[in-house]
């Protein structure tokens, strides 16, 4: 009799370790698909890069020092998104958008580069990339907490660490207010 | 669980609950057909209510499947959609394949229906196979954030496996509604030749049970309908208006779309409920809130109002 009471209670607990550790595996897999969201989204701006660079220069003949600046930051940016971590690529990120923004800056001293059609598109084309890069890191972001908040809590915090899980890194770009959600009342 | 991520939970809870709706409705959709054809068989030929069990299977197994795999094409190409080429209308392809990253799925193909009332709806039977349709209303009388504002909501529809259900519900509830309508037919038209014949008292009350399924039944897969569709109505908002993060956005969308008086021609009662608002302005006054598809609009753009 006390063979089975305690074969019973060996079976709950082996039953609840087992569905914990799967539920963290489905948390960080979602992590993981969510992290690959931002890179093909972070891909496409790197990709756009070369072709507004050239685009501005044939107007912009004296600004190479712009050029150059936003050509190394997409270097950077390219080789930190092959190994880096969510940190450090946000930092290339971070520069890569700063010099952009001067390369727009520069762009709007020259009124005939506004009316030319693949400048539009192009600028329109990262306008969107940038929004998109903005959800991703979103969803992303919304992910890792799911997944770190039940890494953290009891009783799941106690043995999480014997089974190699670690919290994941948020993905931070200018503001850290994302990971604020807004309160929905039912 | 943290109320902060209460809504993003809830986007899994409604999935799977989805999932067990799922089931609930065709198991309960195929037992309603095989009830309504075993008194139909009765009828017509007593004792042989037993006999047309098969058909009435084969009947709600067909229906099942056809909703299924083509519920979607029926209800667009109902509907007049027209899918969007890959350079129609950039401003809502950006707005749509943006949420669809903010919600973790995959981009869904974009219809458009030539009509000035706006109006929206999502459907499809996963994330992967997923359409969302608007009017060319929608697209003219709204700004970017209430379009943003309404397609988060069709998405998360799409996200929570709302499409579905309300696929399986629109298919079924028709093809009951056809059945019944049909049956219903048959009964007026053999009730001259029936009475002369001698049949026992047992005969005649099977005869008026089958008339009370046959009244009933549309009614009872009515209510099925509406029970899965308000609730749903108040989540897609909420996911929607946190995908966005700008409730205001949607709440005014809600308000111009009540606010149009047009109701949408290609619509009609077995689709009404797919659309984010009614879209037959003409709800009978009789029935009331009982026979409504969508929760009041006051009541949800006052809930959206809520949220900070």
């Amino acid at each position: 009799m006390e063979i089975v009471v305690v074969l019973v209670i060996l079976g709950a607990i082996a039953l609840f370790f087992i569905a914990t550790y799967n539920r963290l595996i489905t948390l960080r897999q979602r992590v993981k698909e969510a992290w690959a969201d931002i890179d093909v989204q972070l891909k496409r701006r790197h990709d756009l890069i070369p072709n507004l660079v050239e685009t501005v220069k044939g107007y912009a003949t004296h600004e190479s020092s712009v050029f150059q600046k936003v050509t190394e930051a997409r270097a950077a940016a390219v080789s930190a998104g092959a190994s880096a971590t969510p940190a450090e690529r946000a930092q290339a990120e971070n520069m890569l958008t700063s010099a952009l923004r001067s390369v727009f800056a520069v762009a709007e001293n020259y009124p005939q580069l506004q009316a030319v059609q693949e400048f539009k598109d192009l600028s329109e084309n990262l306008t969107a990339t940038e929004d998109k890069i903005a959800f991703a890191r979103r969803f992303y972001n919304g992910n890792v907490r799911d997944y770190n908040t039940s890494l953290q809590t009891f009783p799941t915090n106690v043995f999480a660490g014997m089974f190699g899980f670690k919290p994941e890194e948020y993905f931070e770009l200018a503001d850290a207010t994302e990971r604020e959600t807004p309160q929905v009342k039912f | 669980m943290a109320d902060t991520s209460a809504a993003r939970v809830s986007i899994y809870e409604a999935a799977s609950a989805n999932r067990w709706r799922t089931i609930l409705l065709v198991v309960l959709f195929t037992a309603l057909v095989a009830v309504l054809g075993y008194f139909v068989g009765e009828y017509f030929a007593p004792g042989g209510g037993l006999a047309a069990l098969p058909i009435a299977f084969a009947v709600s197994t067909g229906g099942a499947l056809t909703s299924y795999f083509a519920g979607d094409k029926l209800i667009l190409a109902q509907s007049q959609a027209r899918e969007l080429g890959p350079s129609d209308e950039p401003q809502l392809r950006n707005i749509v394949e943006s949420l669809a990253i903010g919600l973790g799925i995959p981009a869904p193909k974009i219809y458009v229906i030539e009509d000035s009332a706006p109006n929206a709806f999502a459907t499809g039977r996963d994330p992967r196979h997923a359409s969302i349709a608007v009017t060319r209303g929608l697209l003219d009388k709204l700004d970017r954030t209430e379009l943003e504002g309404v397609i988060a909501h069709e998405l998360s529809h799409v996200g929570n496996r709302d499409i579905r259900v309300m696929v399986l519900v629109t298919v079924l509830v028709g093809t009951v509604a056809l059945l019944a309508d049909w049956m219903w037919r048959s009964f007026f038209w053999t009730q001259g030749g029936r009475r002369d014949r001698d049949r026992g008292g047992g005969g005649a009350i099977i005869a008026v049970i089958a008339i009370a399924l046959a009244v009933l039944t549309p009614i009872i897969a009515t209510l099925i309908q509406l029970a899965v569709s308000r609730q749903r109505e108040y989540l897609a908002d909420a996911s929607g208006a946190l995908l966005t993060r700008y409730p205001p956005g949607l709440a005014s969308a809600l308000r111009k779309i009540a606010a149009d008086k047009e109701p949408l021609e290609v619509a009609n009662k077995a689709t009404a409920s797919l659309y984010i608002a009614n879209p037959l302005k003409d709800a009978p006054a009789f029935f009331d809130h009982l026979f409504d598809t969508h929760p009041p609009i006051e009541e949800r753009i006052k809930r959206l109002e809520a949220m900070d």
